[in-house]
This record gives C-alpha cells, structure tokens and sequence, in this order.
C-alpha cells in the first residue's frame, strides 16, 4: 500500500522535473536540429570546409605532388597579368550576355505558343520539351557532329538554301555562336515553368480587360507581363547562374578553341587545376568565379528585383 | 479622355468584327497557331532523327551529300561495335550503380531535412534555411578544387565515393527546397492526429509524410536519377580507371579516341540518350510537377 502511494507521490513530481529540464521548445530545438543534421554535416564537410581550403590555397603553389609553398599574393597579382584569364570571362560573358536573354525570350515564345486548349497540344508541349533532358554529354556529341563543316546538318541545310559553307567549329569567330544556338535547342525547362506561370493567371483579368477593349499587345503589356515577372525573374537568375557553369560543351565539342574562343571560365579552372595542377591559381579563379556571381545576382536582384510584380506580397 | 477614346474605338471594332463571322477569325488563328507549332517541332525534332539516322549510316553513306534522312540498308552493327569498343556495359553499370545510390541518398536524407525545415519550429531554423537557398545559388565548381584535395586525402580518387556519399549529407540544397515546399502543402491536421494518437514526430516524417509525399519524392528521384546520370565534370576529375567509368566519360573518351567515326559517336551517344527518354515517356507528369513546383512556388 505504502509503496504504490509514495509511487503515485513521485511520478507526478518527476514529470514536472523532466519539463523543467527540457521545456516543450527546448525538445523542438533538439528533434529540429536532429532533422536537419545531414544537412549542417554536409554543409561543413562539403562547404565550409572546402571553402577554407580554397582560401589557405589563394595564397599558396602546390601542384599536389610536392609541399604547398607559401606565395603570399602571387596567385591574386597574377589574375591580372595571367593573359588567358581575359579570354575566359570574355568567353563566359558573352556566351551568358547573349544565350540567356535570347533562351528567355525563345522560351517566352514557345510558352505562349503553348498556352491553348488546341486538340494534340500535349504532343507538342512533350516534343518542346523533351531537348532540354538530353544529357550534356550525348548532347554535346550530337551537335558536333551538327555543326561539322563538310557534312553536319547545319551546313547542309544552309547549303540547300544556297548559303555559304560555314566554318562552325574552325572558326573563332563562329564557335560561340555554334554553342549558343546550341543552347537555345534546350528551353524546354524554363519554358515549361513559364507555361505554369501563364497557366496560372486567372481568365479574369484578361475578360475585365476585353470589356474595357484592351487588345491582344495591351494584354501581353499590361496583364501577362506583369504576373509573369516574378517567374520572369526566377528563370532570369537560374539562367545566369547555369550559364555561369557551362562546361560540357566546350570540354567536348571545341576545346575551349579555336584560339580560345570557347574557353569558359570553369573548363579553365578545370584545366589549371587538373591539366596544369596549379591548384592555388585555380582556387584563387574559383573564387574570382564566385565573387562575380556573387556581385551579378546583387545587381540582378537589386535593379530587377524591385520591378518584380508579386500578387501576395509577404507569401 | 484619349484613353476611353481608345477603348471605345476598339471595343466597337472588336464588335463589328464579331458580327460579321467570329468563327473564321478563331479558325484562322488555329491554324496559324498550328503551323507554327509544327514548324517549331520540326526544328526541335531535327536533331534527334540526325541523331539516329546517322547511327544506322555506313562510314561511306555518312559522308554523302546530300544526306540521306533514311539509311538504307541501316547498318544496326554500328550500335554492336560502339558498345564493343569499350567496355560499355561496365559503363552502364556504373552509371547505374551512382544514380540509384544517389536516389536513395536524396530521398531519404533530403526529405529528413525537408521535414525538419517544414515542420519544426526549431531556433535558428530561418539561419539554416537561408544558408540552403545561399549553397543553392552558389555554382558546385568553386569547391571543386578543394574537395578533390579532401577526397584524394581520404584516398577516395578512382572510386565512386566523392561521386555518392556526399550525397547522402542532405541530398542537396535544391531537393531539400523542393520537398519542404510539398511538405508545406500537406495539411498539418493529419500530423496533429498522429500526434495524438502517440507519434514521434520521427513516426510522422516517416509513417505519415513520407506515403503522403509520393509523387514529390519520384519527381525528386527522377532529377536525381537524370543529374547523376548526365554528369560529366565529377566522374571526371575523379574516376581514373575505365573500370569505374560512367557512361558519360565513357562517351567523352569516345569523342577523343574516335574522332571521325561519327556513326558509331552517334551510336554510342544513342544509347545514352535511349534510357533517359523511355524514362521520360513513363514518368511525364512527374517531369511537369517537378519544374512547375520549382518555378512557381519558390
């Protein structure tokens, strides 16, 4: 009888013992952090990490064979007289400044094309998009061979209309457009996620807006425009960044040539650290690579971000 | 004053215009839209029949001009001899072998973390949630060089390691985005009830989220499956061996080692492609979901 008593008497103290000791946000906090554990491992592991070594190797040569050697800042002065450098951000700025905006407005295009109820439009939406899940690779191969001067497909039709014969890939002048028209074969990502957008925007707005006799450019300008700039914005800035790290096609298809011209800023990383194993330079070019996405998304989200039309503001 | 004016003068015409014969107005407007459209898919489509066409050429019928569009006889030994020349199927296997692995990887270790940004209202979770979107827009290659450094540390080159078990830290900042924005759309009732009824809040992300998240984790699965398949700068910076090549390195040094025979290039790059568009007929509106759910509710 005694027992079960005092056994009666301290359970009721114990729980409010253990409370104290763990209040209700303090367990959220400890199951909250064990969810997302993988995820704040990985990031020190495969981040911070890696992200300190790029830092002590900005300031050493190592060639991952012998000790690192101490260079001070041999790696950062050498930037600006490293002379292939120049022709890499060239390569990567131009190939960005023109494929993005033209993909966004080709995407666009197709999007609103795509945008009925028309019998077999399923069939078309599948054959616009299915391009852009090529793998680079059998992509890359593909279209070398596309743009092959004596027999590729591109000259053959430029022939057949009574063109000239032109020197894709041989040429510095017509590599880069070869890659970008390259590029544009796959849109079919963000012009899906444009379809959504535009399929999104309720018929409403376009019938209040008949009544008050907006025609078909008074729609796209002052209706579709608008709602669609926040998804506008989103393919813009996945667009940059992806653009940012093409790599594959000018591995496989030029080489970074002719004479450099297709030299993208990650295949020349690529070829500093793992052809000339000089990983101190090709960290110290990563982190150039950063800092200018870094400073593009600022200037992206800074003067194009506050044009953004959001319908709920706050979700 | 202009502005009535405007829509006055427009609304009167738009009218006039319907009095006199709305339908042929819209028909012609289908037909104009369907010419266009198959025009456009002509151009999308051209590639591809290149593509297979030029596989079932001869080394003689592949440099004729004019091109013939059906190869005739089409030479099926170009797909024999470009799976032959290399140890494809070794290729194929591992492919295999990385993708699956990262597909588990993500769907468990993603869908946790999700979970735990969705639903757990944790301190500092806004901090850790911002630090996913930053790794999200920050390209892969500036750590490149610096992990290759750790995993040749770890004796981790040549073996598929630094391609698989980073993956399972989290899966990737994009999957976790993806999946805490599904998880945020299923109600938060059933979780409550389960609660109720005794369960972890491990028994809820796993007996009650999971099942309900079927068609978001595919949708995951299947981007995983395609990137790790599509892959090209990791097996190559860390795979040395043919023995562990993928199918896409091992297509790349096909490139280099065959330069002018483009039937068997384009046999090669058949095949790789073959698996992912079958995949793509079976799990279409997974694609759909996938895309639609990162462009729009991001």
């Amino acid at each position: 009888m005694t027992t079960t008593a005092e056994v009666r008497n301290t359970d009721p103290r114990a729980q409010p013992l253990l409370k104290r000791r763990l209040t209700l946000s303090q367990r959220r906090n400890i199951t909250g952090y064990l969810f997302i554990s993988p995820f704040i491992l990985g990031f020190l592991l495969w981040f911070l990490i890696p992200a300190l070594i790029a830092l002590y190797l900005t300031v050493h040569r190592w060639n991952l064979i012998s000790a690192p050697q101490f260079v001070g800042l041999d790696n950062i002065e050498h930037l600006f007289n490293d002379p292939l450098l120049p022709q890499a951000l060239k390569a990567t700025f131009t190939y960005t400044i023109v494929a993005v905006p033209l993909g966004l407005l080709i995407s666009f295009g197709l999007a609103m094309l795509l945008n009925n109820q028309l019998p077999g439009i399923g069939i078309f939406r599948t054959i616009f998009y299915l391009p852009s899940i090529i793998p680079a690779v059998a992509s890359a191969a593909l279209w070398a061979w596309i743009f092959n001067t004596e027999f590729g497909l591109m000259n053959v039709l430029i022939r057949s209309l009574g063109g000239p014969k032109v020197p894709w890939l041989q040429s510095p002048d017509w590599a880069l457009p070869a890659l970008i028209i390259m590029s544009l074969w796959s849109v079919g990502g963000s012009m899906i996620i444009f379809l959504a957008g535009l399929q999104g925007i309720p018929d409403i707005y376009y019938e209040a807006a008949e009544i008050d006799g907006a025609g078909r450019w008074k729609k796209l300008r002052h209706i579709t425009l608008p709602m669609m700039s926040p998804v506008i914005f989103f393919n813009l800035i996945i667009g940059f960044i992806n653009s940012f790290q093409v790599f594959v096609a000018g591995y496989l298809i030029t080489d970074g040539g002719p004479t450099n011209a297709t030299l993208f800023l990650v295949l020349y990383i690529y070829r500093t650290a793992f052809r000339s194993l000089n990983m101190g330079y090709a960290a110290t070019v990563s982190w150039l690579l950063f800092f200018i996405l870094m400073g593009l998304s600022f200037l992206v989200f800074r003067y194009i971000g506050n044009r953004v039309y959001y319908e709920n503001p706050g979700e | 004053m202009s502005s009535s004016d405007i829509s006055l003068s427009e609304s009167t015409s738009v009218s006039a215009f319907e009095e006199q014969a709305p339908p042929s107005k819209s028909r012609w407007m289908h037909w104009f839209t369907y010419i266009l459209l198959i025009a456009v898919a002509a151009l999308m489509l051209f590639p591809f029949l290149w593509l297979v066409s030029s596989s079932l050429k001869s080394q003689v019928q592949i440099f004729a001009y004019p091109p013939e569009w059906i190869p005739n006889p089409p030479i099926w030994q170009n797909y024999v001899d470009a799976m032959t020349f290399r140890p494809f199927h070794i290729y194929l296997r591992n492919s295999i072998a990385i993708a699956s692995l990262n597909v588990i990887a993500v769907v468990l270790t993603s869908s946790l973390c999700a979970y735990g940004f969705a639903r757990i209202r944790f301190w500092g979770r806004e901090f850790w949630f911002s630090i996913v979107i930053a790794t999200l827009l920050l390209p892969s290659i500036v750590t490149l060089v610096p992990q290759f450094i750790i995993f040749t540390r770890l004796g981790w080159i040549d073996t598929i390691l630094p391609l698989t078990v980073p993956i399972f830290f989290g899966g990737g900042a994009f999957n976790i985005f993806l999946l805490r924005q599904f998880f945020r759309t299923i109600p938060e009732e059933l979780a409550d009830a389960a609660r109720i009824d005794g369960c972890s809040e491990f028994g809820i992300y796993w007996r009650v989220m999971m099942p309900l998240s079927k068609p978001a984790l595919i949708t995951v699965a299947i981007f995983t499956f395609l990137a790790s398949w599509n892959d090209l700068i990791g097996p190559l910076v860390y795979l040395r061996t043919p023995d562990t090549y993928t199918v896409a390195i091992g297509l790349a040094q096909f490139r280099g080692a065959l330069t002018t025979r483009w039937d068997l290039q384009m046999a090669a790059a058949t095949v790789m492609v073959l698996p992912v568009v079958v995949l793509f007929f079976f799990a279409q509106r997974y694609f759909i979901k996938g895309i639609v759910m990162t462009g729009l509710k991001g």
